[in-house]
C-alpha cells in the first residue's frame, strides 16, 4: 500500500534507510532525534510537554489521538519538548470541556511536525525488534534523498538535561512543613505540584549547582528530578550528588534521571534498555511492602541492579515484566529513589505514596528506606 | 501467595439459562474459570441447567450436575460432593443470589464450604442499595441524591424534595429488570410498583437522574495482597439513560483526558479495594460533561457481560484470572497468557478502537416497545476492532445482521424529514441510522445532535465524517486515495459501489492495481511493546500484515454471530465443538465470529481467531488470506448459512452438504418435489407471491394455515392464521409480499410434533435420540417442551420416523448435521421443516445420548464414514433416563411484547430436567426454569373457541381436582359449565385487577397474539410482569400440573452429575 502514499508530505525516516508515509500536521518543519513508542491511551499533552522527551520523536501506539485537544490545565512544562509526534488518526474535532485547541493547531504553535497516517504498530514492532533509532521527521514533503542527508548531517545528543533544567535558582510553594532542595534535570510539573501538595517550598537549583550551594540552602531534604538524555552525560550532577550523599544528612529522593544519577553517584552503572519503557501500565513490584503498583512509565536507561549493591544500595522495587530496577534505598541513609513516575500524569497514581514517604522522612519519621 | 493448599475439590455455580441481561458471557466465564481451576488438579464439579453451553460438556469439569440451580438441590449436591469451597462469581445474578442464599441458610456453614472470590458482605455491600450507598459515602465517593424504598409513598416523598426526572432501579434484579426514569408521577408509581415487585427483596432504589452525562466503565480486578489493575475502560456512546447493555460501547474511553481518566481509575480502584473483592469487578460512572464531575452508578461485584467485553476487547482473560485469584494466587505471580512472558500484573493497552453494537429483539417481537432506558432489551451483542473508530463502527453495523451494508437501513431512509426527526428523538434502537439519515439530509448539524441527545461530540463529528465521505464517494471520481480511505474508514464494497456508482470490476482493478486489500493486526494487550503468542486478528487497512500463514491444511468455521431469539448458544456450542474435532482431526482450526460473549471467540479455542464481521466482504478476505481447504458453514445456525450462496458462486469449497442441497431444502416448491418422488408427505401447502394468490390458496387448502415468509430464522413472522381476516391482515402488517418475496401458506397438521437431529455422511445416517414436543404443532420448537426419548409414539411411528430420515438425508445429500421436524397427527407423519445444519437440539442431544454429534459431523464432512466411526448408523440406543427440555423466556423485560406462544420463537435460553422417572424430570424442568409453582390459588382460564374441547376440560378439571379454584371468563366459563367443572365467571377487567392478588396461575389461549388492544393481551402482559405462571397452550398446562402435583406431595428429587 506504500506507493498509495507518494504524495503525502509526511515522512519518517528511520537510521536504517526505512520509510513511513503519511499526513504531515503540526507545524511544517523537520527534525533529527531519537524514535520511541509510547503506549499510553490517554495524557498525550502531558507526554509532549515532559521535558525527559526532549530530542525524542514519539510513536504512539494508541491509534486516534488528539480526541479531547489541548487544555490550558494538562502542561507539565511551559511547553512541548518532543520533536515529534507520529500517529495513526489524528482528531480534527475533539471534544473535551477543557479543550481550547486542537493537537493539530497546538503542534503549529510549538513548532513541532506531526505525521499522521501512519502504521504506528509496525512502527512500534520495528523500534521493539532493532531498539530505538535515529529518526527524521518531516512534515513539509521532503525527498528522501533530503531526510537521508539530514539524518546523517546531525548526531543524537544525550545531554539534553542541561539545557531543560532551570536556568537559575528559583522558588516555588510557600509551604512550611519542609525546605526541599530541587535539583532540576527537566522536571515535570507534577512533581513539583506532588511535593507542594504535602506542604514543601522548594529551591530549584540549576544543572550543575554546586553540592556546597545546595548544602548552603539548608534543606530539610534533595530531591532529584526527572529529565531527557543520558545519566553518563550528566558528569557534574553525577559528582555533586556524590557529595551530598556524602556530606548531606537530609533525606533524598530521585525519580527517573534522578534516580539513575543517584546511581551513578553511588558508584552504580546505568545501561541503556533497548527500546526503553514508556506508557502508564508497567507493573511494580515493591520488595519492602510486598505489593505491585502500576507505574507512569518514561526512561530509556535503567540502573544495573548488580552494580548498586556495592554502593550502599539496595534494590527496592522490581519491573514485572522484564525484571529491571525500579528503584532503590540505601542500607542505612535516608535515600531513596524510584526508575518509574509516581506523580503519574500521565498515568495511574498508585505510587504516590512515594511522596509522603519522603515527606515523612524530612520531617524526621522513620519511614526508612 | 500461591494456591491455596486446602483447595482440592471446588463447585462452580453456572448461571442457568439464557435471558436477557445473562446470556452466553456465562458460559464463556464459567468456561474459563472451570479450565483455570482443572489445571491446577482441583477437582472441579459444575451445576448448571443450561444444556446449551460449552462449560455443561464433557472434559470442561470433572463433573456436571445439570440440575436446577435450587437451594435444595445445591443442599443436596453439596451434602454428596463435599467440595471444599464454592465459586459464585461466574454464574452472574443468578449464581451470586443462589451463593448468598446457601450463606444466609448457614448450609455453606453445615458442610463445611468455603465461598471464594466475593464473600457475603462484599455482595451485601455492592448489592443492596442502603449499604451500597453508605459504604460509598463512608469513602468518600459520590453518589446522586437517592432513597432505598419498598413503598410507593416514600418515593414520592423523596420525589417531591428533589424533583424529576427520577431513576428507579429494583435491588438484586438481573439486567435493570423492572427499573426505568420517571418524569411525572404516573410513570413513577407504574415504574415504582414494578420495581418493588421485580426485586428479590422487594427494594427499589430511587436517585436523581443523571441522564445525559457520560457513562464510564471500568473492569477492575484485585487480588488479597491488595493489588489492582484496570483491565479496560469503556465509554458509553448513549449517555446515561440508555442501559449499558443497550449502549453502543467503545473501548477505551475516547473523550477523555488523563486526568479523568485516572480520576475514575483512583475512583475504580478505591471502590474494589472497600469492598475486598478478590476476583473481577465492573464500576459504572457518570461523568458530567459540562465540569469532569463524576458519580459512582453501579458495581457488579463479579464478572459480568462487561467483563466479557472487556476481556476481548482488551485480550486479558478476566474469568481466567479471577479464577486463578479466588485459588489463593496473586496478580504478580500470573503470567500474561497473551504474551506468555510479562506479568498478568499490568493493565493491558489496546492499539485499536473496540465497538460493541447490541442486538435486539424487535424484529421478532413487532408489539414490543423499541425505546431504551434502564431496562436492557438486548439479547445479544457483537464486538468489531479496527484501526479507526468509523470503521470499528460499521463493522458493527454490518456484523449485526440488520441487512445494512453501510450507516442505512430502508425503514429510515423512507421515512419524511418529519418522521425522521421525531424518531431520532424517540431513544430507539435505530437512533444511530436517525442520526446519520439527519446528517445526511442536512436537517441537523452536530451541535443541535448534541443539544438534543447529548451524545459526546466527538462521536457525532465521526459519524458526521462517515457521512462526508459518503459525499465525497457521491460527488468525487474514485481514485485509489477516495478507495483507501473509504475502505480504511469501513465502507464496505457494497456501500462504495452504491455511492461511486462505479462498475464492480472497475473498484476491483483498483483495488488490484493498488494493492487495496485488508490487513490483520493482532489483540496482543499491549500495543506491540511485546512479542505475543496468541493467534487473535482483525482487519484494518493499514501497512504490515502480521498474521503468519501456515503451511497446514485449514478449514475455516464461520460463526453464528451475535445472540439472538432463535439462534442462540447452542450454535456457539456447535461452532467451539467443531473447532476442537477439527483439531484433533489434524487440521489447524480457524474460526471467524464477531460475538465477544461466547467461548468460540476465546483467545484459546481455535487455532486461529479472527475477530471480525461475517459480511460476505468480510469472510472472502479471510478465506482468501487464509486459503483454507474448506469452510464450514453448518454450525453457525442460520448466520453462516445464509453465506452458503455467495461463497459457492465464488467457488469456496462448502464442507459438508452441498450448496444445491442446502439452497433446494429452503425452496419450498422443488422441496416438495423431491419429498413427493421419494413418498413423504409434506403439509399440503404453496408459496404465493400476491395477496390474490393467497386467497387462492386458502380456497384449496382451507383454514387453520400456517404462513410464513421463505428463508427464515426462529419462525420470524410465522403465524397460525384461522380467517380470512387473520390472513389478509397477516399479508398486509407482517410481511411486504412480492416476487422476490413469496409467502408461503401451509395446510396447518395440527398433532404431535417430533424433532430428528441426525448426522448422515450421505449414505448412512445416525440419529442420536428423537425428541417428542409436549406441544401440538403450532407452537415453534424453540418454545416447546421436549421430552427425549420420545414417550408416546409407538415402534411403527418410530421405525418410519428412521426410515424417513434415512431417506431424506440421502435425497438430500446431507453431509454433517440435520435437524428435521415432523408432525404427526395419529395416521400419518409429516415432514414440517428441514433444516441441513446444526439445530438448538445438538448439543442437548450430544449431552444426554453422549453421542459426539459435531465431532462425527465433522469427521464425515472431512470424508470418514460413520459406519468406522464407532457410534454405528440408525437410531442410537435410548438413555435409561428422560431429558425434559423447558424453554426460559425473557417476555418481562420487554414492554408490550405478546409473550403467547405461537409459531414465531419467542424463548430466549432454555433448561434440562433430568430423570429417570419423566414426570420428576418435567418437575426439574419447571423448577429449573424458575417457574413459580403454585400448589394452591386460584387459576384464571380464558380459552379460544378451537381450544374448548374435551381435552381442555379434562386438564382444567384436574386444575380444579388439585384443589385451585377456577376463575373463567364468561365464554369459558360456559363451556367449562358444560363439561360439569365449577367456575366463577369474571370479567376481563376484575381478571386484569386480580392478576397478582387472587389469581395465581393464568391459563389463556388467545384467539389472536401480538394484538396489545385486545382483551387479553393486558391480562397475560401484566401476569409475566408479576412473574406467575402462564400457560398459553393447552398441552404446556397439562405438564405443569405434573409439576404441580410433584410439589404438592412434596415429591423428593435426587440430583446426579451426567
Amino acid at each position: 500500500m506504500e506507493n498509495m502514499k507518494e504524495k503525502m508530505e509526511g515522512l519518517i525516516y528511520l537510521e536504517d534507510g526505512s520509510v513511513y508515509r503519511g499526513y504531515g500536521f503540526g507545524a511544517k518543519a523537520t527534525k533529527v532525534g531519537e524514535l520511541v513508542f509510547n503506549t499510553s491511551m490517554t495524557g498525550y499533552q502531558k507526554i509532549l510537554t515532559d521535558p525527559s522527551y526532549k530530542g525524542q520523536i514519539i510513536t504512539m501506539t494508541y491509534p486516534l489521538m488528539g480526541n479531547y485537544g489541548i487544555s490550558d490545565i494538562d502542561n507539565e512544562s511551559g511547553g512541548i519538548h518532543a520533536f515529534g509526534l507520529v500517529i495513526k488518526d489524528l482528531c480534527k474535532n475533539p471534544s473535551n470541556t477543557n479543550c481550547v485547541k486542537t493537537l493539530d493547531e497546538w503542534l503549529k504553535e510549538q513548532d513541532t511536525p506531526g505525521v499522521w497516517g501512519i502504521d504506528t504498530r509496525k512502527l512500534t514492532k520495528k523500534i521493539r525488534t532493532q531498539g530505538t533509532i535515529k529518526c527524521v521527521i518531516s512534515s513539509e514533503g521532503i525527498s528522501i534523498e533530503d531526510a537521508k542527508r539530514i539524518c546523517g548531517s546531525q548526531e543524537l545528543r544525550g545531554d539534553w538535561m542541561k539545557e531543560v533544567s532551570v536556568k537559575e535558582r528559583t522558588s516555588l510553594g510557600e509551604g512550611g512543613c519542609c525546605r526541599v532542595a530541587v535539583l532540576d534535570f527537566g522536571v515535570k510539573a507534577n512533581i513539583l505540584k506532588s511535593l507542594m501538595s504535602r506542604g514543601c517550598s522548594l529551591e530549584m537549583f540549576p544543572y550543575g549547582t554546586s553540592a556546597q550551594e545546595i548544602l548552603d540552602y539548608q534543606p530539610d531534604g534533595i530531591f532529584l528530578t526527572n529529565g531527557p538524555g543520558d545519566p553518563e552525560e550528566a558528569k557534574e550532577a553525577v559528582r555533586e550528588t556524590a557529595i551530598l550523599l556524602r556530606d548531606a544528612d537530609v533525606p533524598i529522593f530521585g525519580i527517573c534521571m534522578g534516580h539513575q544519577i543517584l546511581a551513578l553517584a553511588a558508584g552504580g552503572k546505568t545501561y541503556k534498555l533497548k527500546y526503553g519503557h514508556r506508557g502508564g501500565n508497567h507493573g511494580v513490584y515493591d520488595t519492602e511492602t510486598k505489593r505491585s503498583y502500576i507505574t507512569s512509565q518514561n526512561h530509556g536507561y535503567a540502573v544495573k541492579m548488580e552494580s548498586i549493591m556495592l554502593g550502599g544500595m539496595e534494590v527496592t522495587h522490581l519491573n514485572l515484566n522484564d525484571g529491571t530496577v525500579e528503584g532503590m534505598a540505601h542500607r542505612e541513609l535516608p535515600v531513596f529513589s524510584v526508575q518509574f513516575h509516581p506523580e503519574a500524569s500521565p498515568g495511574p497514581n498508585d505510587s504516590q505514596y512515594l511522596f509522603d514517604k519522603f515527606v515523612t522522612l524530612m520531617k524526621g519519621g522513620k519511614n526508612h528506606a | 501467595m500461591p494456591r491455596k493448599a486446602s483447595l482440592n475439590k471446588l463447585l462452580i455455580i453456572g448461571s442457568g439459562p439464557i435471558i436477557i441481561g445473562q446470556a452466553a458471557e456465562f458460559d464463556y466465564a464459567g468456561t474459563q474459570a472451570c479450565k483455570a481451576i482443572k489445571e491446577e488438579g482441583i477437582e472441579t464439579i459444575l451445576v448448571n441447567s443450561n444444556p446449551a453451553t460449552i462449560m455443561t460438556d464433557e472434559g470442561i469439569a470433572d463433573k456436571v450436575y445439570m440440575e436446577p440451580l435450587t437451594e435444595e438441590a445445591m443442599e443436596d449436591i453439596l451434602k454428596k460432593e463435599r467440595p471444599d469451597g464454592i465459586l459464585a462469581g461466574f454464574g452472574g445474578q443468578t449464581g451470586l443470589n443462589l451463593a448468598m442464599a446457601l450463606e444466609e441458610k448457614g448450609i455453606l456453614e453445615r458442610y463445611k464450604v468455603k465461598l471464594l472470590g466475593v464473600n457475603r458482605e462484599s455482595i451485601e455491600k455492592a448489592e443492596d442499595r442502603e449499604e451500597f450507598k453508605k459504604l460509598m459515602q463512608s469513602i468518600g465517593e459520590p453518589i446522586p441524591p437517592s432513597i432505598i424504598a419498598t413503598t410507593f409513598e416514600e418515593c414520592h416523598a423523596f420525589v417531591k424534595k428533589i424533583g424529576y426526572p427520577v431513576i428507579i432501579r429494583p435491588a438484586y434484579t438481573l439486567g435493570g429488570t423492572g427499573g426505568g426514569v420517571a418524569t411525572n408521577d404516573k410513570e413513577l408509581e407504574l415504574l415504582c410498583q414494578r420495581g418493588i415487585e421485580n426485586s428479590a427483596i422487594g427494594q427499589i432504589l430511587l436517585e436523581k437522574s443523571v441522564a445525559g452525562w457520560k457513562e464510564i466503565e471500568y473492569e477492575v480486578m484485585r487480588d488479597s495482597r491488595d493489588n489492582c489493575i484496570i483491565i479496560c475502560s469503556m465509554e458509553n456512546l448513549d449517555p446515561v439513560g440508555v442501559h449499558t447493555g443497550d449502549s453502543i460501547v467503545v473501548a477505551p474511553t475516547q473523550t477523555l483526558r488523563d486526568e479523568e481518566y485516572q480520576m475514575l481509575r483512583d475512583s475504580a480502584v478505591k471502590i474494589i479495594r472497600s469492598l475486598e473483592i478478590e476476583g473481577g469487578c465492573n464500576v459504572q460512572f457518570a461523568l458530567n460533561p459540562d465540569n469532569g464531575e463524576y458519580i459512582v452508578i453501579e458495581v457488579n461485584p463479579r464478572v459480568s457481560r462487561s467483563s466479557a467485553l472487556a476481556s476481548k476487547a482488551a485480550g486479558y482473560p478476566i474469568a481466567k484470572i479471577a479464577a486463578k485469584i479466588a485459588l489463593g494466587y496473586n496478580l504478580d505471580e500470573l503470567k500474561n497468557y497473551v504474551t506468555r512472558e510479562t506479568s498478568a500484573c499490568f493493565e493491558p493497552v489496546l492499539d485499536y478502537c473496540v465497538v460493541k453494537f447490541p442486538k435486539w429483539p424487535f424484529d421478532k417481537f413487532r408489539t414490543a416497545s423499541r425505546k431504551l432506558g434502564t431496562q436492557m432489551k438486548a439479547t445479544g451483542e457483537v464486538m468489531s476492532i479496527c484501526r479507526t473508530f468509523e470503521s470499528a463502527l460499521l463493522k458493527a453495523l454490518t456484523s449485526v445482521e440488520i441487512k445494512c451494508d453501510g450507516m442505512r437501513i430502508p425503514f429510515v431512509s423512507n421515512l419524511d424529514n418529519e418522521g425522521l426527526m421525531k424518531k431520532l428523538a424517540a431513544c430507539d434502537d435505530e437512533r444511530i441510522f436517525c442520526i446519520a439519515e439527519a446528517l445526511r439530509r442536512e436537517l441537523v448539524d452536530v451541535e443541535s445532535l448534541y443539544e438534543m441527545l447529548r451524545i459526546d461530540r466527538w462521536f457525532l463529528n465521526k459519524i458526521k465524517g462517515i457521512i462526508d465521505l459518503e459525499k465525497t464517494l457521491q460527488t468525487q471520481p474514485l481514485t485509489k486515495e477516495l478507495l483507501y480511505e473509504a475502505e480504511s474508514r469501513g465502507f464496505t464494497d457494497t456501500e462504495i459501489l452504491r455511492l461511486s456508482g462505479v462498475p464492480r470490476e472497475v473498484l476491483q482493478d483498483i483495488r488490484i492495481y493498488n494493492d487495496i486489500f485488508p490487513v490483520y493486526k493482532m489483540v496482543d494487550t499491549c500495543g506491540g511493546e511485546f512479542d505475543a503468542a496468541t493467534p487473535y486478528y482483525y482487519s484494518c487497512y493499514d501497512g504490515e500484515d502480521e498474521v503468519q500463514v501456515s503451511d497446514e491444511e485449514k478449514i475455516l468455521v464461520v460463526g453464528s454471530g451475535p445472540i439472538r431469539i432463535g439462534q442462540g448458544i447452542e450454535f456457539d456450542y456447535c461452532c467451539v465443538q467443531g473447532v476442537w474435532a477439527i483439531k484433533e482431526m489434524g487440521y489447524e482450526a480457524i474460526i471467524m465470529n464477531n460475538n465477544p460473549e461466547t467461548v468460540s471467540t476465546d483467545f484459546d479455542t481455535s487455532d486461529k481467531l479472527y475477530f471480525e464481521s461475517l459480511h460476505i466482504d468480510n469472510v472472502m478476505n479471510v478465506i482468501k488470506k487464509e486459503r483454507p481447504y474448506g469452510v464450514i458453514l453448518q454450525f453457525g445456525g442460520q448466520t453462516s448459512l445464509n453465506l452458503a450462496e455467495k461463497l459457492y458462486s465464488r467457488s469456496i469449497n462448502i464442507l459438508g452438504t452441498p450448496y444445491q442441497y442446502i439452497d433446494l431444502a429452503e425452496d419450498r416448491e422443488k422441496f416438495c418435489q423431491l419429498l413427493g418422488e421419494i413418498g413423504i408427505s409434506v403439509p399440503e401447502g404453496m408459496a404465493v407471491t400476491t395477496q390474490e394468490e393467497a386467497f387462492a390458496a386458502v380456497e384449496k387448502l382451507g383454514y387453520p394455515l400456517v404462513v410464513r415468509p421463505s428463508y427464515v430464522i426462529g419462525g420470524r413472522a410465522m403465524q397460525v392464521v384461522y380467517s380470512d381476516i387473520e390472513l389478509r391482515r397477516y399479508l398486509k402488517e407482517a410481511v411486504s409480499i412480492s416476487a422476490e418475496h413469496p409467502v408461503l401458506i401451509d395446510k396447518y397438521v395440527q398433532g404431535k410434533e417430533i424433532e430428528v437431529d441426525a448426522v448422515s455422511d450421505g449414505e448412512d445416517v445416525l440419529i442420536p435420540g428423537i425428541m417428542e414436543h409436549i406441544e401440538r404443532t403450532g407452537v415453534h420448537s424453540g418454545d416447546s417442551i421436549s421430552v427425549y426419548p420420545h414417550f408416546t409414539l409407538s415402534q411403527e411411528v418410530e421405525d418410519t420416523l428412521i426410515e424417513y430420515t434415512r431417506k431424506i438425508t440421502k435425497a438430500l445429500k446431507v453431509v454433517g448435521l440435520v435437524n428435521i421436524q415432523y408432525a404427526y397427527d395419529g395416521n400419518k407423519i409429516y415432514v414440517i421443516e428441514v433444516n441441513p445444519r446444526a439445530s438448538r437440539t445438538v448439543p442437548i442431544l450430544s449431552k444426554v445420548t453422549k453421542v459426539p454429534m459435531v465431532k462425527l459431523a465433522v469427521a464425515v464432512m472431512l470424508g470418514r464414514k460413520l459406519k468406522d466411526l464407532g457410534y454405528g448408523t440408525g437410531l442410537y440406543k435410548k438413555a435409561d433416563y428422560y431429558a425434559v427440555k423447558v424453554p426460559v423466556f425473557s417476555n418481562a423485560k420487554l414492554t408490550n411484547m405478546d409473550m403467547a406462544l405461537g409459531p414465531e420463537m419467542k424463548s430466549t435460553g432454555e433448561v434440562l430436567g433430568i430423570d429417570t422417572n419423566l414426570s420428576r424430570a418435567v418437575y426439574k424442568g419447571f423448577l429449573a426454569a424458575g417457574t413459580r409453582i403454585p400448589t394452591e390459588g386460584t387459576v384464571f382460564v380464558t380459552l379460544r373457541d378451537p381450544d374448548k374441547n374435551a381435552a381442555a376440560a379434562k386438564t382444567i378439571g384436574r386444575y380444579a381436582k388439585a384443589g385451585f379454584h377456577i376463575c373463567a371468563s364468561e365464554g369459558t366459563g360456559a363451556f367449562l359449565k358444560e363439561a360439569g367443572i365449577e367456575a366463577e365467571i369474571i370479567s376481563y377487567q376484575q381478571a386484569l385487577s386480580q392478576i397478582g392478588e387472587e389469581i395465581h396461575i393464568l391459563i389463556n389461549t388467545p384467539k389472536v397474539a401480538n394484538r396489545p388492544e385486545s382483551d387479553t393481551f393486558p391480562i397475560r402482559r401484566k401476569a409475566i410482569e408479576r412473574g406467575l405462571p402462564v400457560m398459553t397452550c393447552m398441552d404446556t398446562a397439562a405438564a405443569f400440573l405434573i409439576a404441580i402435583s410433584m410439589k404438592q406431595n412434596e415429591t423428593k428429587l435426587e440430583y446426579r452429575p451426567l
